[in-house]
């Protein structure tokens, strides 16, 4: 067989080259370029040129710091990684005329430095350990942010696709799954199925065509690390799949990726073309008699899509309804052949657990969950962004020390997790352990691992009602109780919402929600009451307050408010009249003025007005 | 007489039947091929799906519930730039309910309408752009825009909106 050993040496030899060199590298994901970091690119890219510097610039995928982009890095030769967090155009160039001109970093733009083995600087925290870094592992994303994606040198001279030689010089397919088995690996779509056993299926199921899929729809709400290990690291992906193929027997693979992420499909095009040209993937990969081809299925716009059946109907180009199972995609699967159907971060584990074995990765997490997750952090949070941590560690420890605690000094209410098919936890079980099964306890869900961060300016009945919407237009409609029962709860919902519940609507709620949960077909429906039956346990107070005094305790229900002007604090300054599309204020000027409620539509614009922070809602 | 608008037409037909050649002895690429019909005309004209019907041998009945089903597929015209509005979990606890009214507040969007009188925009609420930690966020187009507040929105949009720009020159020399 062919080895890459050469070439790996070769690359990284050049990756240490460049590292002599100047260089300035730019998170430029989706979220980078969300944040403006084009801009930053442009404005630094213009000033390289202006001042004829021999810089090398580089772009990135993300490090997982949402809250700090746009992110720009400075290396110099012989010195640490500089890590500037939110920079702006003109910020990066003043960044850099200091530090590529003087040698003097700007620590008040540093988020952290990175040694890499050179003298670290005095006063400047390491990134590592950084309160958003200390506690994550990086396995996962541990090339996120450093590599560019779009250079498969970068990816081989980090280790990549040694796991795949490795597989296909020494290990039989049974002693793959057998490893992976051993390691403890659980899936990362959702459902915690044991990688291993889905392998054993897909390759005891006989037959000489098989399928693999990775499920890259990432339907969740809130849930991004899928598009990050994609714009981030896209080769982890493929190599674990090749992987997969090659110990199931198949010789051909799928990549179903939403349409909303068309970088992530950019970079997975040209992953795959630059992997052929090398002989890695397609026909006989490096000699050794193993071909795998990997093609891309661009997704169509439809949440139950993610559900594995509905997925291959999707690739066959038929509408995305979910069957019932078994017959399970290992013995029937796309275009009735044996297919193993993982999601993306399962995949991108892989290659690590071959390269540096299943007790390595066992080593990490708790006895039934192994290894690391990655979750997003996003919503009231302080710090958004990706963390990749051990399974097992408490809630508490990702919302407080990684993720900082609760935006704007308020309190924290609960955290979503799971999205539409998981719950809300509140802050009496902040301790509990993140694993597959204590979320089970608590009524939620590990999902694909979007955390949303509420403080107590959320409503839990608005979340409900926000979960129901979502699950009941997303309802592929195959099936009665999903259909029919997520459109009852909705409209419970709303009336609640809208001050008009009566007492009855809670159990009628219970009810329904039970029907939903045991008679739908597929996961959609069997979990989309998930986010009511949730806080009804822990928030139902919320409920009740709506139905019987008919008020919104976090004044986020714009018809049950009241907004009213404290005559004591009011100074009669007019400006509140003024901003009033309504014409609901009146008073004269230096008098307390006054709310007509019969006028008043609840638009809040008084209240952001009001200098004296008269007005309040309530 | 500028007769521009009848070769734009020539060409969508063009590329029209290029994709369905390419096509034509493939099972189950329906999707693939309305993506790329949607990709020419910016929706799938019904004309295109009895097409599709007779080339690749499937009943148009059966090409109507695909595109019917993928909230991608449009039967409608639509406008020249897409804004895409995240009312995903993330964007939604961050407010993205007031940038979406920033949004049709600015085309002076009613009744449910999604494309504005002048044909320059199509509003299209998505699930999640997948740049949660930016919430609320928005894409016009390719470019996505984060931690949005609503009073950025009406600039932002003015940078894609001709008629405007237009009205603003003409202001300019008056
Ligand atoms: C409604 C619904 C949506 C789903 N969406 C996704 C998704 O977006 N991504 C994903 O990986 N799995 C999703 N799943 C789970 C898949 O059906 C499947 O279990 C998973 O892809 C298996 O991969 P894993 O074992 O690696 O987790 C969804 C399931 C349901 C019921
Ligand atoms: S449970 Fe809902 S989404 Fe799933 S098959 Fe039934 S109707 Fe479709
Ligand atoms: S909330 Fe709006 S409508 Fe009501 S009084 Fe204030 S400004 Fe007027
Ligand atoms: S910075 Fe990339 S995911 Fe947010
Ligand atoms: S929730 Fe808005 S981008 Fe994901």
């Amino acid at each position: 067989m062919h080895s890459l050993k050469e070439m790996r040496r070769e690359f990284q030899r050049a990756f240490n080259v460049s590292t002599n060199r100047v260089k300035v590298a730019i998170g430029l994901g989706t979220c980078g370029i969300a944040a403006g970091g084009e801009k930053v690119w442009n404005a630094v890219n213009e000033y390289v040129e202006n001042e004829g510097l021999d810089v090398d610039m580089m772009s990135t995928g993300c490090l997982g710091m949402c809250y700090a982009e746009p992110i720009m890095e400075v290396h110099m030769p012989g010195e640490p990684r500089f890590v500037y967090g939110n920079v702006k155009p003109e910020t990066a160039v003043e960044i850099l005329e200091r530090h590529l001109k003087y040698g003097r970093p700007s620590p008040e733009y540093i988020v952290g430095q990175d040694p890499r083995g050179f003298e670290p600087a005095p006063n400047i925290m390491e990134l590592k350990d950084t309160g958003f870094f200390k506690s994550q592992v990086k396995t996962v994303l541990g090339r996120c942010g450093i590599i560019d994606p779009e250079q498969i040198a970068h990816y081989i001279a980090f280790g990549g696709y040694e796991a795949l030689e490795k597989v296909l010089s020494e290990m039989s397919q049974i002693e793959v799954i057998e490893e992976i088995k051993r390691s403890g690996l659980r899936g990362r779509g959702g459902g915690g199925f044991p990688t291993g056993r889905k392998w054993e299926a897909a390759y005891n199921s006989p037959g000489p065509k098989k399928y693999v899929i990775c499920n890259a729809d990432e339907g969740d709400p809130g849930a991004f690390m899928d598009r990050s290990i994609l714009e981030g690291d896209p080769h982890s992906v493929l190599e674990g799949m090749a992987i997969c193929g090659y110990a199931i027997g198949a010789d051909e693979g799928y990549i179903y990726v939403r349409a909303e992420y068309p970088l992530a499909i950019k970079r997975l095009r040209k992953a795959i073309q630059d992997a052929e040209a090398m002989g890695i993937l397609g026909d006989n990969i490096l000699d050794s008699g193993f071909s795998f081809r990997i093609r891309i299925a661009a997704g169509a716009g439809a949440f139950v899509c993610g559900e594995e059946t509905a997925l291959m109907h999707s690739i066959e180009g038929k509408r995305g309804m979910p069957r019932v199972r078994p017959p399970y995609p290992a013995q029937s699967g796309l275009w009735g052949k044996p297919t193993n159907i993982n999601n993306v971060e399962t995949y991108a584990n892989v290659p690590g657990i071959i390269r540096k074995g299943a007790d390595w990765f066992a080593a990490m997490g708790t006895d039934n969950s192994k290894g690391s997750k990655v979750f997003a952090l996003t919503g009231k949070i302080r710090r958004t962004g990706l963390a990749e941590v051990p399974i097992g560690i408490s809630l508490r420890d990702v919302v407080f020390d990684i993720g900082g605690g609760i935006q704007n000094d308020r309190k924290f209410k609960a955290v979503q997790i799971g999205g539409p098919s998981g719950g809300c936890i509140p802050a009496s079980h902040l301790d509990t352990p993140i694993d597959y099964d204590s979320l089970i306890q608590l009524g939620a869900m590990m999902g694909s691992g979007g955390l949303v961060v509420m403080d107590e300016d959320t409503c839990m009945v608005d979340v409900a009602r926000y979960f129901l919407k979502f699950t009941q237009e997303e309802s592929c409609g195959k099936c009665t109780p999903c259909r029919e029962g997520t459109m009852r709860m909705l409209q419970i919902l709303e009336r609640i919402c809208q001050g008009q519940g009566g007492p009855e609507d809670i159990d009628t709620l219970e009810n329904l929600a039970l029907v939903v949960k045991s008679t739908s077909l597929c996961g959609l429906g069997q979990s989309a009451p998930n986010p009511v039956l949730a806080t009804l346990r822990y928030f139902r107070s919320e409920y009740e307050e709506h139905i019987f005094n008919k008020k919104c305790p976090a004044g986020i229900c714009v018809e049950l408010l009241d907004i009213i002007i404290d005559p004591a604090a009011c100074k009669g300054c007019t400006l509140c009249k003024n901003v009033c599309p309504a014409d609901a204020i009146t008073g004269e000027r230096k008098k307390p003025h006054s709310i007509d409620p019969e006028k008043c539509i609840k638009c809040q614009a008084c209240i952001m007005k009001c200098p004296f922070g008269a007005i309040t809602k309530g | 007489m500028c007769n521009c608008g009848e070769n734009l037409r020539d060409q969508r037909y063009t590329a029209l039947e290029k994709t369905l050649k390419k096509y034509r002895h493939t099972t189950g690429k329906i999707i693939p091929v309305l993506q790329e019909i949607q990709d020419i005309f910016g929706y799938v004209p019904i004309e295109a799906i009895r097409e599709v019907s007779r080339e690749l041998k499937v009943p148009s009945s059966e090409i109507y519930g695909v595109v019917t089903f993928y909230g991608q597929f449009h039967l409608q015209a639509r406008g020249k730039n897409i804004i895409r509005v995240c009312t995903g979990t993330a964007c939604h606890v961050q407010g993205g309910g007031k940038i979406l009214e920033a949004i049709t507040d600015y085309l002076g969007l009613k009744d449910g309408k999604m494309t504005s009188d002048d044909m320059m925009f199509t509003l299209e609420p998505v699930a999640c752009l997948g740049a949660c930690g930016m919430a609320p966020v928005m894409m016009v187009n390719e470019d996505a825009y984060g931690r949005l507040t609503p009073d950025e929105v009406p600039a932002i949009l003015a940078r894609y909106d001709e008629n405007r720009k237009q009205k603003d020159d003409e202001k300019c020399i008056a």
